[in-house]
């Protein structure tokens, strides 16, 4: 049966709040759209009485049980509606309603609409108040496995994970999610908030872990980009070129792996060379080689980041270059002023 | 399907020896752009292989000259101002950005808004706003940072008396304080969750309406920096992958406060040059996720962000005539994938048209049109000059002429002072 049909049966149907002799006593409050409305939607019968009535209810200010049932039919019917999710916090307290019937219901809620703000901050708010954390990780583990980069269940668990100290087992976890997705971003993302909370990879033996743990994820899958900015990624502070070996190991995976992320690394470690000023690299060899793979880049491989290329190009010749400077273009350049800004700030200072 | 690809091929160099350039995606190199899976199938390469596919039969049909369906567009807009269906019940607690979507999409097409309709919308609005200050999704509801900006980009968009009178002030500062937490970071609302969205809209509105007291952005630009991770780009909150629509959050409210020059901008640069994709030609929000038109603004809009930034710490090497993404590529996507036929822009083929999408691709396909400022203004208008939009300004996202009309206006009056003193958040449920 078309959808259509099924609303039209289903408000016939319903009994209205309005209507119920428990709530005879409380006049439903319409919405004021005023007389011209705009954006004015085209609200069900059933939407408007259970938000005529949840005016009611706020503007004065009940807290009861059927103030409590009601909030679940707004939320039903509209579940980013964060007034009606505030109003029901506070009712949970007034009332001193059980939080554990709450976490079966947010549960529940959340496993609906898992790519909504308002059920996952009220989940962590009753977790707060149970103070008992013993759930989350499996509960986000069940919503994870249904959507892996779900952003919502990554920020609930991290803040678990933060707020309890709940360490143990997620680079087990971690690895276990790459082992069935080595494209998953958000597990990347998680490995480096689990070791970087833990260890830290300023042990250099952890550091050799990782890498080598990366090199390996790369060797099975050359063109995925994860993995080549997670390396890119750890190697940062130490800087590229300083990491005994890599340039080797990388150099050999281009017979196999070629990709442009292995070629856009070349890049970045012959510029840490030249930032560093490395005694182990030849300055020159390590200038002309990143120019020519700028190029490279620009013109074959990597044209979508044509305009990006060109300018690493640009900025390596007039950093390390012989010194003639170095313009965007063969046009003459354009007078010295701010007129190349766009126009940002409300006032310059 | 070799000789139906043979066809096109043929087809379509015939027809384009009489149209200007030819498209990047009729090129003969663009096959080569198709996603390599390496021969490992993962959820994430099925799905990126499956988005491929719809978009190379989006791309079939045309020959001739990209075309931006205006009238269909205008007609989808002008009816969305009034009226909604009930599907849209899912946003009836985000009303103001209903407001802000159209009329700022009817502004990029250069649609007049008639008067009537400008002071119905000033009406509706003014019933949104908190009588603690800020404003809410709909009328009888709490305040909330996001319908805050969003209305009060709508009203800057409007830009007549009645439209700026509507505002606050004095309460909005309050409202502003009272979502205000220790760290330096902003609640979305009283009782509400923590991320960087709520200091671009705080940033944004006090900005605009002149309310920035020396107090109120204390901290906020050392916690967005802390948003900044491995990746370049910026998470939600500290330790979050980095995602397209917070890093433009997090960098927009920086170069607001002024501080943008503390990001590591070189890493910035890199992480949202990789977002856009090479076969299709427009952003994803995260690494090896799909491609998404929103994102035409979200991640684009961050390249005159970043050129700015740059170009204020002295980098003579910045480009003279293009922000550092393919503009062509990025049009093509938006023209070609992003289109309803009955008006209306989307995400990507095969989902449905909305007015948060019709906002950001027509956004970002105005990013891709215009480089520079007033001064200094270089065009690139892929397909018929009709095509063209207004251009708009990369940090508000409204036009810039709104945005210097409203400083102007704001900046006559005084800056208030905070009047009531805040409760802890911690109290609020």
């Amino acid at each position: 049966m078309p959808y259509q049909f099924y609303k039209l049966l289903f408000n016939v149907l319903v009994f209205y709040f309005r209507d119920r002799k428990e709530w005879a006593d409380l006049e439903p409050v319409p919405q004021d759209d005023g007389p011209n409305p705009v954006v004015k939607i085209a609200y069900s019968e059933k939407f408007t009485d259970v938000f005529d009535m949840f005016r009611a209810l706020l503007q004065n200010d009940e807290k009861s049980e059927r103030a409590f049932a009601l909030t679940t039919e707004a939320i039903d019917l509209n579940a980013a509606n964060y007034t009606v999710w505030h109003y029901r916090r506070v009712l949970l307290q007034a009332l001193d309603k059980d939080l554990r019937e709450e976490m079966k219901y947010i549960t529940a809620i959340i496993e609906d609409q898992p790519k909504n703000y308002q059920v996952w901050h009220h989940r962590r708010m009753v977790v707060e108040w149970l103070n008992d954390p013993s759930e989350e990780l499996q509960f986000v583990a069940e919503i994870l496995s249904q959507d892996a980069k779900n952003y919502h269940a990554w920020q609930h668990r991290q803040w678990v994970m933060q707020e309890y100290k709940l360490w143990d087992g997620e680079l087990e976890y971690v690895e276990e999610l790459l082992e069935e997705d080595v494209r998953n971003n958000s597990a990347w993302n998680q490995r480096h908030f689990v070791i970087n909370h833990t260890s830290g990879y300023s042990d250099s033996s952890i550091l050799d872990r990782e890498v080598q743990y990366t090199l390996k994820q790369i060797k099975k899958a050359p063109h995925n980009e994860s993995a080549w900015n997670y390396l890119n990624g750890i190697l940062q502070d130490g800087g590229l070129s300083s990491f005994p070996g890599l340039l080797e190991q990388v150099t050999e995976l281009q017979d196999t792996c070629s990709s442009p992320y292995l070629t856009a690394f070349l890049v970045d470690l012959y510029e840490d060379a030249l930032e560093t000023n490395s005694s182990s690299y030849d300055q020159q060899e390590m200038f002309n080689k990143a120019l020519e793979l700028c190029k490279f880049l620009a013109e074959e491989k990597d044209t979508i980041r044509r305009e990006y290329w060109n300018y690493v190009s640009r900025s390596l010749q007039n950093t390390y270059g012989s010194g003639d400077p170095v313009s965007a273009s063969s046009d003459p350049p354009p007078p010295p002023s701010s007129s190349q800004l766009p126009d940002m700030e409300p006032s310059d200072p | 399907s070799c000789s139906l690809s043979i066809t096109v091929h043929v087809f379509s160099k015939l027809i384009m020896e009489e149209a200007s350039p030819p498209l990047r995606c009729f090129s003969e190199s663009h096959s080569s752009e198709l996603f390599s899976d390496d021969g490992v199938q993962t959820v994430t390469s099925r799905e990126q292989v499956n988005s491929n596919k719809m978009i190379k039969w989006m791309i079939l049909p045309y020959f001739f000259r990209p075309t931006l369906l205006r009238e269909q567009h205008y007609h989808y807009l002008k009816k969305g101002l009034r009226h909604l269906s009930d599907a849209y019940e899912c946003l009836d607690a985000s009303r103001p950005w209903l407001c802000y979507w159209i009329l700022h999409s009817l502004e990029l097409l250069e649609e007049p808004v008639p008067a009537a309709v400008a002071s119905d919308v000033c009406q509706f609005l003014a019933r949104c706003q908190s009588p603690t200050g800020g404003f809410s999704g709909g009328p009888c509801q709490h305040a909330h940072l996001a319908p805050t900006y969003a209305a009060v980009n709508a009203l800057c968009i409007l830009g007549t008396e009645e439209a700026y009178k509507v505002i606050n002030r004095e309460k909005l500062l309050d409202f502003l304080y009272s979502v205000k937490q220790p760290d330096g970071s902003f609640v979305m609302h009283v009782g509400g969750e923590v991320d960087v969205r709520s200091a671009y809209c705080a940033a944004s509105v006090a900005s605009l309406t002149n309310i920035i007291t020396p107090t109120l952005f204390d901290g906020t630009h050392n916690w967005i920096l802390s948003c900044q991770n491995w990746e370049g780009g910026l998470g939600g909150v500290p330790g979050l992958e980095a995602h397209g629509g917070y890093t433009f959050c997090g960098t927009a409210a920086l170069v607001i406060l002024g501080k943008e020059h503390m990001l590591d901008l070189k890493t910035l640069l890199r992480w949202v040059t990789s977002r856009q994709m090479r076969f299709e030609g427009g952003f994803q929000g995260r690494c090896n996720k799909l491609v998404d038109g929103c994102y035409s603004f979200w991640q684009a809009g961050l390249l005159p962000l970043l050129h700015r930034a740059l170009f204020k710490e002295g980098d003579s090497t910045l480009s003279v005539s293009s922000w550092m993404f393919e503009r062509k590529a990025l049009q093509e996507y938006i023209l070609l994938c992003c289109q309803n036929p009955g008006g209306g822009l989307l995400d990507k083929p095969g989902k449905s048209r909305d007015f948060y999408h019709t906002c950001y691709c027509l956004s970002g396909l105005s990013i891709a049109q215009h480089f520079g400022n007033k001064d200094l203004h270089n065009e690139l208008i892929l397909g018929r000059d009709e095509n063209r939009l207004a251009p708009t300004h990369p940090v508000y996202n409204i036009c810039p002429e709104k945005v210097a009309q409203a400083i102007e206006h704001f900046h006559r009056l005084p800056v208030p002072v905070q009047t009531e003193s805040t409760p802890s958040t911690m109290d609020q449920s």
